[in-house]
């Protein structure tokens, strides 16, 4: 019992600090990202080649003095940004970063804090409720930008939620049923990833993800050219920091998410090949390790995809990103449920 | 722990705190105070149905009450700005007629426990109709038609809103 909750323990702080250590540097990545698409240097003056530039940037941020306005609602203040956190961290507990492996011992250690069973609907819950750091946030600064931010991120957020929800429903017909992500991830392992079989219930997918972690084209609730800066307009020092930290968070287990559901997780293809030509034993730590490798590469190509689409498409209008939610993504990812349902039922895997 | 189990320690809690927070959703002068309260008193009795190994339900619970509806209530709450100054103040035959009509609802609610006492209780945890799959299998054969019947419920709901938030109707 006592190694079980150390162990986990051991993960928690894992996973806690990776997510931390790939938002830094996620930041870090869209500065040279954006500098290398628009034919600059980026930032290179903090450590070689400006490596130590999220570390300035922190220390900058926690240094800055801190602002509450006024007029604010205190308590509400200072808990919408700790809220958003919060929720973003909560998000990587469910997913499963690498294959379990065998100790000397004879344990079974796994690389994912817990399986529940119900993996799929924690996440959508966690998702839903993440809105409420945003909108305590806009709504406490008592700021008419800040409300208007945090009102449009919301109504933004629901919409999408919707066709977002229906295109997971399509994943887990064709992934047999089950909820848990262990399992969506491993029933890949044998078979092809789950892109070949839903193609555009990926493609609906990566929209909403887009639209839920407020990212480019869809950053209309940090607008700068119509509100200011958005729900974050009376934030300073560490606790704007926050709001902008939780976004690279969510970048990043939204890519997560979409490597487990969409392109196998921790698979690849010809990995047993691979581990046969090695000389690798079923349950050896190193096919942990390769799958979490080879997980991380696709979460990076997709943060990369993020960053791509951020500084090429212009900002959506307001109508135009509510038409898209609700009048083409919505009826597309209903329709591909229908086909997914026929599809299913005619290769015998669904029984009336 | 005083002679309780872990189940009946976290029964209590959750208890106290869902009635506490309820509480709070009546007696706070804010009315952003009031719906924040109100989700976590969501929050609460979600936790009690994962205490009930009502796993589908639970997670509903917050998708459905915490994530939308609720979200759609602070909405509308703050974008009325409502405060203590500017609101009209009931009268106090309103506030008569107010009490009298949630005691007969409580009265009602009472009423409707009656003969709840001899109905088999399922022991806490070793249920497994909270399952989704069994939920859903319950749900599609032996409930079917009522499920249905809620959904075009929710439907003419749906078409009622849009209605009304219509302008002019052509």
């Amino acid at each position: 019992m006592l190694t079980l909750i150390i162990i986990k323990l051991i993960t928690c702080i894992a996973v806690f600090a990776i997510s931390l250590g790939v938002a830094a540097y996620a930041t870090l990545w869209e500065r040279k990202f954006s500098a290398l698409l628009q034919d600059r240097v980026g930032p290179d003056r903090a450590g070689p080649k400006g490596l130590l530039q999220p570390l300035a940037d922190g220390g900058k941020m926690f240094f800055k003095e801190e602002i509450i306005p006024n007029v604010s609602n205190k308590f509400l203040f200072i808990l919408g940004p700790s809220l958003f956190m919060l929720t973003a961290l909560m998000t990587g507990s469910v997913i499963p970063w690498g294959k379990d492996f065998t100790t000397a011992g004879g344990s079974i250690i796994s690389f994912q804090i817990t399986d529940i069973n119900i993996g799929v609907l924690y996440l959508l819950g966690v998702v839903s409720i993440g809105v409420y750091g945003i909108m305590i946030g806009g709504w406490a600064s008592n700021n008419k930008y800040a409300l208007l931010g945090a009102i449009r991120s919301s109504s933004q957020m629901i919409s999408y939620e919707i066709a977002m929800g229906i295109s997971v429903i399509a994943l887990v017909i064709t992934a047999g049923g089950t909820l848990s992500l262990r399992e969506i991830v491993g029933q890949q392992d044998a078979g092809y990833a789950n892109i070949v079989y839903q193609p555009l219930g990926f493609l609906i997918f990566f929209v909403c993800a887009l639209a839920e972690t407020n990212r480019a084209p869809f950053d209309l609730p940090e607008c700068e050219a119509e509100l200011v800066g958005g729900y974050h307009t009376e934030y300073s020092s560490m606790k704007l920091g926050l709001f902008l930290f939780a976004e690279y968070i969510n970048m990043f287990i939204s890519s997560a998410v979409m490597s487990a559901f969409y392109f196998g997780g921790y698979n690849f293809p010809f990995a047993q090949e691979l581990y046969n030509a090695i000389g690798l034993q079923e349950g050896s730590i190193w096919i942990s390790l390769i799958g979490f490798g080879a997980f991380f590469t696709k979460i990076i190509i997709f943060i990369c995809v993020f960053m791509w689409i951020r500084w090429t498409l212009p900002r959506f209008r307001y109508d135009q990103l509510m038409n898209l939610g609700w009048k083409i993504l919505l009826p597309l990812s209903l329709l591909n449920l229908a086909i997914t349902i026929g599809v299913e039922f005619l290769r015998g895997n669904l029984q009336l | 722990m005083l002679g309780f189990t872990i189940t009946q320690w976290m029964f209590g809690i959750l208890s106290f705190l869902a009635i506490m927070f309820a509480l709070m959703v009546v007696f706070s002068r804010n009315p952003v105070n009031s719906v924040l309260y109100l989700v976590l008193t969501f929050f609460c009795v979600a936790g009690h149905y994962l205490l009930l190994n009502a796993q589908f339900l639970a997670v509903v619970h917050i998708v459905v009450y915490s994530g939308a509806i609720m979200v759609l209530f602070l909405f509308v709450i703050m974008l009325m700005d409502l405060n203590q100054e500017k609101e009209p103040q009931k009268t106090w035959l309103n506030k008569l007629i107010a009490g009298v009509a949630g005691g007969l609802l409580l009265f009602v609610f009472v009423g409707s426990l009656k003969g709840a006492e001899q109905l088999q209780l399922e022991t806490y945890g070793a249920s497994q109709i909270g399952l989704v799959k069994n939920l859903g299998k319950v749900l599609f054969s032996e409930f079917l038609f009522p499920f249905e019947i809620v959904s075009v419920l929710l439907l003419a709901a749906l078409v009622g809103a849009i209605m009304i938030g219509k302008k002019e109707i052509r």
